[in-house]
């Protein structure tokens, strides 16, 4: 008996230095960033067609005020609500942040002081960002107003409150590989760039599994709406039967091909779009329609 | 009892079409008409639109004459006097979705709709400058035009992913 309980709780520590292992926060190769300097210009394409602004300024903030990155935009989820945080260059937000803490935040979802942020965070896209938009973001970030909005609290239940179990997570769902393997011409690796390292369209467009994971076999196939009630449409080629040229013009103007003009979360997306040149609008267009078809 | 079944069942089926017919049910005729005239009045800016859009993206070749009258159009449809399409108590959340995506805010004390309205009349006429005046200048003006449009469907048309 008293093996069998030595056994039990040695099973028990091995288990626990396991989970405590299997689910530590990761962080980037310092070596990553030297040597790279970030230019503000640039980093404001990264800016815009990662998306940053439609989660992280203040809900319902227009115009210029979608450049105060004061968060409060409220994720609603299976798992809870999250609120976005304040990432202007405030002591309420990313004021005396390193590069390279931006770049465990994007890469790993890893924040400065070593915890896991919840995948609310789209750092499943964003581990595919390269190394110098990371600088180069981070430079224009900072050219930012700051806002002294602090920051409120996600409204997650046990055992989602244990951040430490976000690990597993990553490491059932974080994968470096492309969706689209091949991309054969570079419009196509610049459209894969922008949609699978920073747009995040597959976030809404793509189901999720039982983790909440995406469901990369169905990639872009459609979804039912994360925080609503909708559903989110399939945008590969054979269920989006729109011409590349109306789906750049889509993503420029919120114009549809019959004239209508976007609604729901997407007006937030074109308002980014809109910022892009008409190259990388229409590099995203060719991206979708070099996508499988069903998915 | 051989019976029992099927007038269970008949009871079922018509309980059922009478649902259906509650949830769709008829609204006043007048309040129908406005709506439908709405729509229509929307089908109109679409269909003007479309040329001006089919020419910014190259589907079709411009021209300009073609362009500043459907600009015109536009502009005309802008300045009309809307306010029987937009009768009080239309809204989705009185008559339902089948019916309407018009959001009672359009109605609400300090609605902003009457700005929107005199944004989209700014940029219909800056349109009927820019659509006769090369393609290049069509094709900026579709910018502002088209947020126009966004904007006001933003925040007073029920979202379609919700």
């Amino acid at each position: 008996m008293k093996r069998i309980l030595g056994l039990l709780i040695i099973l028990a520590l091995l288990g626990g230095a396991a989970f405590w292992f299997l689910t530590a926060p990761q962080r980037a190769d310092p070596d990553l960033f030297a040597g790279v300097s970030g230019d503000a210009e640039r980093g404001e394409t990264i800016f815009w067609a990662g998306g940053c602004a439609s989660c992280h300024a203040a809900p319902g903030a227009k115009g210029d005020d979608r450049l105060v990155l004061a968060g409060g935009y409220r994720i609603v989820s299976p798992f809870g609500t999250f609120v976005t945080p304040n990432i202007s260059p405030s002591g309420e937000g990313m004021a005396g942040w390193s590069v390279e803490d931006l770049g465990n935040a994007l890469l790993h979802g890893t924040s400065p002081d070593g915890r896991h942020y919840y995948p609310s965070f789209p750092y499943g896209t964003y581990q595919h960002i390269e190394p110098q938009d990371i600088a180069d973001l981070k430079a224009f970030l900072d050219t930012l107003p700051p806002s002294d909005t602090a920051d409120a609290p996600h409204e997650v239940g046990f055992p989602f409150t244990i951040r430490r179990g976000v690990g597993l997570w990553k490491r059932v769902n974080m994968t470096s590989d492309w969706v689209l393997q091949e991309a054969t011409t570079p419009e196509l690796e610049r459209g894969r760039y922008l949609v699978e390292a920073l747009g995040h369209c597959a976030e809404c467009h793509t189901p999720r599994d039982m983790t909440g994971g995406l469901d990369r076999s169905q990639w872009m196939a459609g979804a039912p709406n994360p925080s609503g009630k909708g559903r989110i449409p399939a945008i590969t080629p054979d269920k989006l039967d729109w011409s590349a040229t109306d789906i750049a013009y889509y993503l420029e103007t919120g114009l549809t091909p019959d004239y209508d003009s976007a609604g729901g979360q997407m007006v937030s997306v074109i308002a980014n779009m809109g910022h892009l040149t008409k190259e990388d609008r229409t590099a995203i267009a060719a991206y979708l329609k070099a996508l499988p078809q069903d998915g | 009892m051989k019976f029992t079944l099927p007038v269970i069942g008949g009871l079922l089926v018509a309980g059922v079409l009478a649902t259906t017919a509650t949830s769709q049910d008829e609204i006043d005729p007048a309040l129908a008409t406005a709506i439908e005239a709405r729509k229509a009045h929307m089908r109109l800016n679409a269909f003007n639109l479309g040329l001006l859009g089919a020419m910014a993206k190259g589907e079709i070749e411009y021209d300009a004459e073609a362009a500043a009258a459907a600009a015109q159009n536009l502009d005309a449809l802008s300045r009309m006097d809307e306010s029987r399409y937009w009768q009080p108590g239309t809204d989705m959340e009185t008559l339902g979705k089948d019916h309407t995506e018009a959001l009672e805010a359009i109605w609400a004390e300090n609605s902003e709709i009457g700005d929107r309205a005199e944004t989209l009349t700014e940029t219909t006429a800056a349109m009927t400058e820019a659509a006769g005046d090369g393609l290049e200048s069509l094709q900026q003006a579709m910018g502002p035009l088209a947020k126009a449009c966004g904007g006001c469907h933003e925040d007073f048309r029920v979202a379609d992913d919700n």
